[in-house]
């Protein structure tokens, strides 16, 4: 009993960082019907920025989380604004957008590689790690403040979407651009606030990784991506919810795997997890089932 | 000076020119209707002006404001209300959702916004009776409801009508042109588009014939609802 707290502790803080990712995805993806492949990216770009606010500028676990957000949603905008919107104003056809995405990420990934070097990095430790023994459970403080951070990211992301007249616009984006133009909104504005969210979240979700697994590469963004697109599509692309439900069950299947499992099988299992709630559910676990018209 | 002034105004879709020359104005307070079958440009029309398709030629002014320049959500900044053919509701949001969206630009005005809101909803009772649920859970006139009460909580200047009346119930049909006419009687200024040509001129003070993207006649409503010309556009010969 006390090791299956103690894994699905684990299980929610892997999650949680998955969750925040994944949020990314969906709300891009929501606003734009892209899949953007650059996301995975953009989180090991908000890690790599805050270890070298942590590193060089010393700077406190609170100021290099939040300094990481911003310029991480920085980056995340330029790539919007460079990559994406070019080509939507165009009307490319989606499929160049997506390529564009995977480009934009080769890019990030062998930027990081040329100026930051390929070797691995060492995080520091930012959080004293207070840890007590609850009758064979070992709990941390860093574990508590992880899923905490997480879960109150996305209660407010959750928030802002439901309730918040941005909110909804960005929820009308999805419905129709073309009308919410007509309602006096600049439509582009709220894509880039929707870019501005997502980065954000990548990069709290990268500080936090980095803060449980504190070794950092530029490949980093590529695998942490895939599962936290996983875990998007599994939860229901497009959804809030969805990506948190998704991030839980892929960061739980990870570690409930790892534990009694050969940890070899953690990956694939993952994968497969996400063929069969797609044979089952084509559009994810909390998506609307599709209705064939006859 | 006219509210809005199009003059020689030519649309392209790739290759082809949809609409070729349409000239029209709409003085402040008129209800104006631009009529012709299916497929004559009206569509497009409404579309140029509220800037949702490039313009290929000619001019369109606001107020005397160019506006061929300008981008949708500017032009709904400068007082365009465009209803578009379908309504254009977002379905997946909630009538009321659906609503605040239109206060985009007011936002801050919640003393205004109050009074608009009450208007729109003793205009439409039952919006308000639906107010949670979501819109496209709506009927057909609901929906054109929700979409008329969105575009006056733009406060536009100039408010265009695409076909309100397509698809509705000829009882429906009746009510909203009902309310077209209380509408503009209340001071807003309407350029309505309809096939329905007899009905729209029926309650237009002037009205535009349109032929393969071109204006072939204009003249006062009722006058032009006898015309021969129309009688075919309205049948679609
Ligand atoms: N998106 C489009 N692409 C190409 N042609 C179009 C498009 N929309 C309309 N057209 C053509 O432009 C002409 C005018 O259409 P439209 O403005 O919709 O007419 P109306 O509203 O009077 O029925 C028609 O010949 C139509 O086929
Ligand atoms: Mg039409």
């Amino acid at each position: 009993m006390a090791i299956f707290i103690q894994q699905l502790l684990n299980a929610l803080q892997l999650g949680g960082i998955y969750a925040l990712i994944a949020l990314g995805y969906t709300m891009v993806y929501g606003v734009l019907k892209l899949i953007n492949f650059a996301h995975g990216d953009i989180f090991m770009a908000g890690a790599f920025i805050g270890f070298f606010l942590a590193t060089y500028l010393k700077l406190p676990f609170v100021a290099t989380l939040l300094g990481s957000m911003v310029l991480t949603a920085l980056l995340g905008v330029t790539v919007e604004r460079v990559a994406y919107r070019p080509l939507r104003e165009a009307g490319a056809p989606r499929m160049s957008l997506v390529i564009t995405a995977l480009g934009v990420g080769l890019f990030l990934e062998n930027f990081t590689r040329a100026t930051v070097g390929a070797e691995p990095r060492n995080f520091p430790r930012l959080l004293e790690t207070a840890a007590w023994d609850l009758g064979g459970v070992a709990l941390t403080s860093l574990q508590f403040l992880i899923i905490g951070t997480a879960l109150a990211l996305m209660l407010a992301l959750r928030y802002l979407v439901r309730h918040t007249l941005v909110g909804k616009a960005m929820r009308a984006v999805a419905d129709n651009p073309e009308i919410l133009g007509l309602m006096g909104v600049n439509v582009d504005r709220i894509i880039i606030f929707t870019f501005v969210l997502g980065s954000t979240l990548a990069a709290a979700g990268g500080i936090l990784y980095a803060q449980a697994y504190p070794v950092l590469d530029p490949y980093m963004g590529i695998v942490v991506g895939w599962k936290a697109f996983i875990a998007a599509v599994v939860g229901g692309i497009g959804l809030i919810d969805g990506a948190m439900l998704g991030g839980v069950i892929l960061g739980s299947t990870e570690v409930f795997v790892a534990a009694y499992l050969p940890s070899t099988y953690r990956d694939g299992i993952a994968f497969a997890i996400l063929i069969l709630v797609l044979l089952l559910r084509p559009t994810g676990l909390l998506g609307r089932p599709v209705v064939k018209k006859v | 000076m006219p509210l809005l002034e199009v003059e020689g105004l030519a649309v392209d879709y790739g290759a082809i020119r949809a609409v070729r020359d349409v000239s029209l104005t709409v003085e402040e307070g008129e209800l104006v209707a631009l009529v012709g079958a299916n497929g004559a440009g009206k569509t497009t029309t409404l579309r140029a002006i509220s800037r949702l398709v490039p313009v290929a030629a000619g001019s369109i002014r606001l107020g005397g404001r160019d506006l061929t320049r300008l981008r949708p959500h500017e032009v709904t900044t400068l007082g365009i209300a465009h209803v578009p053919e379908g309504r254009g509701i977002f379905p997946s949001l909630t009538v009321m959702e659906n609503l605040e969206l239109a206060t985009w630009l007011r936002r801050k005005d919640q003393e205004g916004l109050r009074r608009d809101f009450d208007r729109v909803f003793s205009l439409f009772p039952r919006l308000w009776d639906r107010r949670h649920q979501v819109a496209s859970t709506l009927s057909g006139g609901e929906q054109q409801m929700l979409a008329l009460a969105r575009a006056l909580l733009t406060r536009g200047r100039v408010l265009l009508l695409d076909e309100p009346s397509m698809g509705l119930a000829p009882v429906l049909v009746k009510e909203i042109f009902s309310i077209l006419r209380e509408l503009n009687r209340q001071g807003t200024t309407i350029l309505l588009v309809e096939q329905n040509a007899h009905m729209a001129l029926g309650i237009a003070h002037r009205g535009y014939v349109l032929e393969a993207g071109t204006v072939v006649l204009s003249g006062p409503g009722p006058e032009l609802a006898r015309s021969h010309r129309v009688k075919e556009a309205y049948l679609g010969r």
